[in-house]
């Protein structure tokens, strides 16, 4: 690194002067935008500065599968004809989905494939909350949990296990490990995943999963749900190793291999000549 | 007087004394039986199935095998309050309430997955060598019905236990069932007493389980063993070894000792697996209910390839007078496994078809003199493993992010092209490992000593083989067969030659057209004093013994 500008040589330098330009602009489409329909301003309870924020980061970062208005892109506009890569629109997804999207590192896409996949997100806290407060501000959708929501602390460990076993286990595996899906998709494990996030996904129902709404299974059973996840990773595995808690699979592959194995070593060792 | 005689001597006696059998004991503790890591699989089946029996009683004294319905209130909490069958609660109780319960229910399954495993990779070896031959054909089929029912058994047992998983693998066995055409839903509501689950069915598969199976598999084990005690062990080709004699230890001291020793090996291994790994933690699948099914829901490895089968059959179904053919369910669950295990069965007489052999055999094969035998055995087993392979798709596209739809395509257009290429493979390979035996009989083994002649030619020494190396290639006459010639389609008077005979000469020659004739003992004789000779050349000492 040289010495004579550490400032300008920064890595955020260029992203805060870009970030500096956009805030600029965007501001002011922001401010032209909400003069032009003061209706949208009835659905959100967030600050003009966030919501200003979030402008201009989602012109940043998601308007081009977005549209500039979230009213999506067709297909062939970005993807040259591959469904796959248009933008849906976003009216009306939700603080929710923005949250789950963007902080589990889903959105921004990184690279198009069958499914979209988690990783690191590009944004921190503060810039999700703003995308999330920009996005919910068009229309209403399903918002992001309170820690009220989950507390889970009064939650029944045992119905939580069986709406576990009836709605999820048949995608997620029991144990939340996961399982495929068809045409290269899968329902990726949520063992690890965050309370806010499982709560999320069932409200919004990201790429294959349905969605499971407050009167499908409402918010006490959902807390009840995530307290059963969050089990499965505290509790104590009384059996031994528990073999990536996938089924026979795993359990046949180690008798073949390990017991099998030994056995076989042993004999040829019984069957050897003496010396 | 040695230690091990004055001991026989002393059991003898004192049985002699009190039965009148020390003559026959002290026969048969001397009974000799030959030495290979191979024959030693059996003895792995028996002792884990010994195991399971052990295990299974203990388990037997707290399961109680009942459909009625109870509310949870045990020490597993992440189920207090949930409504589950008596079977399923007590399978609970043994895991968490039962002292060493839980270690003795792993011990039990992990010693049925290694039976199966042990009687599988036994049965390939028998295959392999072609111990199946006469005399031994009747004990080869028992041994397939010891596989059939101990497959039966294990299932039945991880039907048990009532949880999500043995529930669900109940929910497509009777889907298999109500598959049998004309038949199948009657035989379904008779088998479950009404309707899918109903209350019947898990005492019913009980009494199999512990009483039924569990019977006639110790019959039949009792028959396999005697069989093998009054036939007298094969053996491998080798020195001093015939097919008119058994080259090994006695029984006493030496297998006493070595199979006592194993079975505490086999214990102590299972054992040691059932504490560190869990198996079946049927806590976390929970109790059975039919609207519940997790992903990833397999059968034990036995039953994976069954499983695989249905997972790559096509969807195909005909309606025929208003009846639904369901070949999706047959074809994998019935057809196949219904062919496999019956050409299985009735291999030893193909074989004795196309050999026209009527001799007994005790001198093992090894499997590259019986090039057609080890062909096909091995392309039964790519199509084996291939539908094995199948059954864990779900887990193998999750594991590799693959497409499971393309994973099925693969396996299906394998399936048509592997076996075939694997069978022609394995052939040309045992031919050519046999032509190498021949050489090395004709010509002596490579020394890897190059030889300048005086004409600037190159040439490697050869030296004549061991005499252990010698009785071992020379076994490969004991395998070989002359494809049986087909009689002239119209004799000397103009008889037409009879239609009967025809499929054994065509099996024949499938079997032995490509054969590689084995040297006679004057060519043997002849090649090994040139390989002396050319030896001689070189190291007129001798220095290099003849080994290898």
């Amino acid at each position: 690194m040289s010495s004579e500008s550490p400032r300008r040589r920064r890595p955020t330098a260029a992203l805060a002067l870009v970030t500096v330009g956009l805030i600029l602009m965007g501001g002011l489409y922001a401010a032209a935008g909400s003069l032009a329909s003061p209706a949208q301003a009835e659905t959100s309870e967030a600050s003009p500065a966030l919501l200003e924020e979030g402008s201009v980061l989602y012109k940043e970062g998601c308007s081009s599968c977005h549209g500039l208005n979230l009213e999506g892109v067709p297909a062939d506009s970005v993807g040259k004809g591959n469904p796959k890569q248009n933008g849906p629109s976003l009216i009306g997804v939700g603080a929710a989905a923005v949250d789950f999207q963007v902080s589990t590192g889903r959105m921004p896409v990184g690279a198009t494939g069958q499914q979209v996949v988690a990783g690191r997100s590009s944004y921190n806290e503060e810039e999700v909350a703003a995308l999330a407060a920009y996005v919910a501000s068009f229309a209403p959708g399903p918002a992001i949990p309170s820690e009220e929501d989950l507390d889970t602390t009064d939650a029944s460990l045992a119905e939580g296990g069986e709406l576990f076993r009836t709605n999820c286990a048949q995608c997620h595996n029991f144990a939340a490990q996961g399982g495929a899906l068809s045409n290269g998709t899968y329902a990726p494990a949520i063992d690890p995943s965050r309370p806010d996030h499982i709560w999320e996904a069932m409200l919004t129902g990201p790429q294959s999963m349905p969605v499971f709404n407050d009167t499908t299974i409402n918010p006490d059973e959902k807390k009840a749900i995530i307290k059963y996840i969050q089990n499965i990773n505290a509790a104590p595995s009384p059996g031994g190793a528990p073999l990536g808690t996938v089924g026979p699979v795993s359990e046949g592959l180690l008798i073949w291999t390990v017991g099998l194995g030994a056995l076989i070593a042993c004999s040829v060792w019984l069957g050897a000549k003496a010396k | 007087m040695s230690t091990t005689q004055r001991a026989v001597a002393t059991t003898t006696t004192w049985v002699d004394d009190r039965t009148g059998a020390g003559k026959w004991l002290k026969k048969n503790l001397r009974k000799v039986f030959p030495d290979h890591w191979s024959f030693m699989l059996g003895e792995i089946a028996l002792y884990s199935f010994i195991l399971c029996l052990l295990t299974g009683v203990y388990l037997t004294l707290f399961f109680n095998p009942s459909m009625k319905e109870v509310v949870y209130n045990g020490s597993y909490a992440p189920l207090n309050g949930i409504k589950m069958t008596q079977a399923y609660e007590s399978t609970l109780r043994v895991s968490f309430d039962v002292r060493g319960g839980l270690l003795v229910r792993q011990v039990h399954h992990w010693a049925a997955l290694l039976f199966v495993a042990a009687v599988s990779v036994h049965m390939l070896r028998v295959f392999f060598t072609g111990a199946f031959r006469k005399p031994r054909e009747l004990n080869w089929v028992i041994g397939v019905g010891l596989m059939t029912l101990a497959i039966l058994e294990g299932f039945a047992g991880y039907s048990l236990p009532d949880d999500l998983l043995s529930g669900t693998g109940l929910r497509i066995a009777q889907g298999i069932v109500l598959a049998i055409p004309l038949v199948g839903s009657y035989v379904s509501s008779f088998l479950f007493g009404g309707e899918f689950p109903g209350t019947d069915f898990i005492p019913r598969l009980y009494s199999i389980h512990i009483l039924l199976i569990p019977g006639i598999l110790l019959g039949m084990l009792t028959a396999h063993l005697l069989l093998v005690w009054y036939q007298k062990h094969t053996q491998f080709p080798g020195p001093g070894r015939t097919n008119k004699n058994v080259v090994g230890f006695p029984l006493f001291p030496v297998y006493v000792a070595k199979a006592g020793g194993f079975f505490f090996i086999v214990s102590g291994i299972i054992t040691l697996i059932a504490a560190m790994f869990t198996i079946n933690p049927i806590w976390l699948y929970g109790p059975y209910v039919p609207d519940q099914v997790t992903a990833g829901s397999q059968p034990d490895w036995y039953i994976g390839w069954l499983d695989g089968a249905v997972r790559v059959i096509p969807n195909w179904e005909t309606v025929l007078f208003g009846y639904n053919i369901s070949w999706n369910i047959l074809l994998p669950a019935l057809i196949i496994p219904g062919i496999m295990f019956t050409l299985l069965a009735l291999y030893p007489w193909i074989e004795a078809k196309a050999t026209g052999d009527k001799r007994e055999h005790h001198l093992l094969d090894r499997p590259r003199n019986a090039p057609t035998r080890t062909g096909l055995g091995a392309m039964g087993l790519t199509f084996y493993v291939l539908m094995w392979i199948s059954g864990g798709n779900d887990l193998i596209a999750q594991a590799f992010s693959w497409s499971i739809n393309s994973i099925t395509w693969t396996i299906r257009v394998l399936l048509i092209v592997l076996p075939p290429l694997v069978f022609v493979i394995t052939r040309r390979t045992c031919l050519g490992l046999q032509r190498r035996d021949r050489d090395k009989l004709l010509h002596g083994r490579e020394t890897g000593i190059i030889k300048r002649m005086p004409s600037g030619e190159y040439l490697e020494v050869h030296a004549p083989v061991s005499s252990a190396t010698r009785a071992k290639l020379v076994a490969s006459r004991e395998s070989d067969y002359a494809p049986i010639e087909a009689p002239p389609a119209v004799d000397a008077n103009g008889v037409k030659a009879p239609k009967k005979g025809r499929l054994g000469v065509k099996l024949s020659n499938f079997y032995f057209a490509n054969r590689v004739i084995p040297p006679t003992d004057e060519e043997i004789a002849e090649g090994q004093h040139h390989a002396a000779d050319d030896l001689e050349t070189v190291r007129p000492s001798g220095q290099i013994t003849s080994g290898h």
